[in-house]
């Protein structure tokens, strides 16, 4: 008894190091949606410009939402330019790109808007409901929702030029049914 | 009293409850589920006790909810749906995440055995080593080292 006792202290460590170890090389922030794989929640929103806009108006075609904050300093401010890029290559190809301003003040969203000339649909979200619809917890947040409206992928952070091709050029290639 | 009367108390009773249940939704009910939500914009901080606008947000969309004649548990259900099991600041003790609610338990559960087994085995060894008897030979050193040390 004294023999494999003396064993099992050394071995007790064993299972807490692997515990650390997948724990530290976890990234706390990366939180997998459930969302993925998903029906879109619907929204009906009002842009900056007084428009309507809602899900239930682009079935049929790609929608790329993000989720965004003037506040959000750097993400939200190194992609701006990168969404405005992918609308300008996308709009005429059945692919709508819609930002949502939340957690803002309407000022200081305009002036955001202004900086980077945007020229796709943003609106605000003042009560926060589409954000909790999507299971968003901070910006930017963006969501690429397929023609049949469920959200096949969430990216979390900044997006570039690459991930917006990729994500969409994916979606676009799927049998329009 | 009249039937129509009895007939208007009968219904004005079937009416109460319902209108108790459109009555404004109890602060205590939001708190505790709020409590229950991690804020997604904090770190390790409820819905409940969160100052931030989203945690605001978050409690209007439950007072909302309930408000709109959902349980408590639709409501917690409708968050889990919306952001997965990562809000809940308790996991549910159902499935795997029984294993975080019992392995605790077992853990102390096994090292009380293990500490009787250690104990038990200890006083049975005491028992067995007795020290060894002291004889005459002992006892006079003893003695000398004793007056030794006096002096």
């Amino acid at each position: 008894m004294r023999r494999p006792l003396r064993w099992a202290i050394p071995l007790a460590v064993v299972p807490v190091l692997v515990l650390l170890a997948y724990g530290f090389k976890t990234d706390p922030h990366a939180i997998p949606s459930p969302l993925v794989g998903k029906p879109a929640a619907a929204f009906e929103l009002k842009t900056f410009d007084g428009s309507p806009v809602s899900l239930a108006s682009l079935r049929g075609q790609v929608v790329v939402v993000n989720f965004w904050a003037s506040w959000c300093y750097p993400a939200c401010y190194e992609e701006a330019p990168a969404l405005e890029r992918g609308w300008k290559r996308y709009q005429d190809r059945g692919v709508t790109m819609v930002g949502v301003n939340i957690q803002d003040k309407e000022e200081l969203a305009r002036k955001f808007l202004g900086q980077f000339a945007h020229t796709f649909p943003n609106a605000p979200d003042p009560a926060g409901r589409v954000s909790v619809d999507y299971g968003v917890y901070g910006v930017p947040e963006t969501f690429f929702i397929d023609r049949r409206g469920r959200i096949r992928a969430k990216h979390v952070g900044a997006v570039t030029d690459e991930i917006l091709r990729k994500e969409i050029d994916r979606l676009l290639a799927e049998p329009v049914s | 009293m009249t039937r129509r009367w009895r007939i208007a108390a009968l219904a004005a009773l079937l009416w109460w409850p319902a209108a108790a249940l459109a009555a404004p939704v109890n602060e205590e009910t939001v708190q505790a589920i709020a409590s229950g939500l991690r804020c997604v914009v904090c770190q390790n901080l409820s819905v409940g006790d969160s100052p931030s606008e989203t945690a605001n947000q978050m409690r209007a969309i439950i007072r909302e909810r309930l408000a709109a004649g959902d349980t408590p548990e639709q409501v917690t259900a409708y968050f889990v749906d919306k952001y997965g099991e990562w809000i809940l600041l308790a996991p549910t003790r159902r499935g795997f995440n029984l294993l975080v609610w019992i392995a605790p338990f077992a853990g102390l559960g096994a090292g009380a055995i293990i500490v009787v087994l250690v104990l038990r085995r200890w006083r049975r060894r005491g028992a067995r080593t007795a020290p060894p008897p002291v004889d005459e030979a002992m006892r006079s050193r003893i003695a000398r080292e004793m007056a030794d040390s006096d002096r």
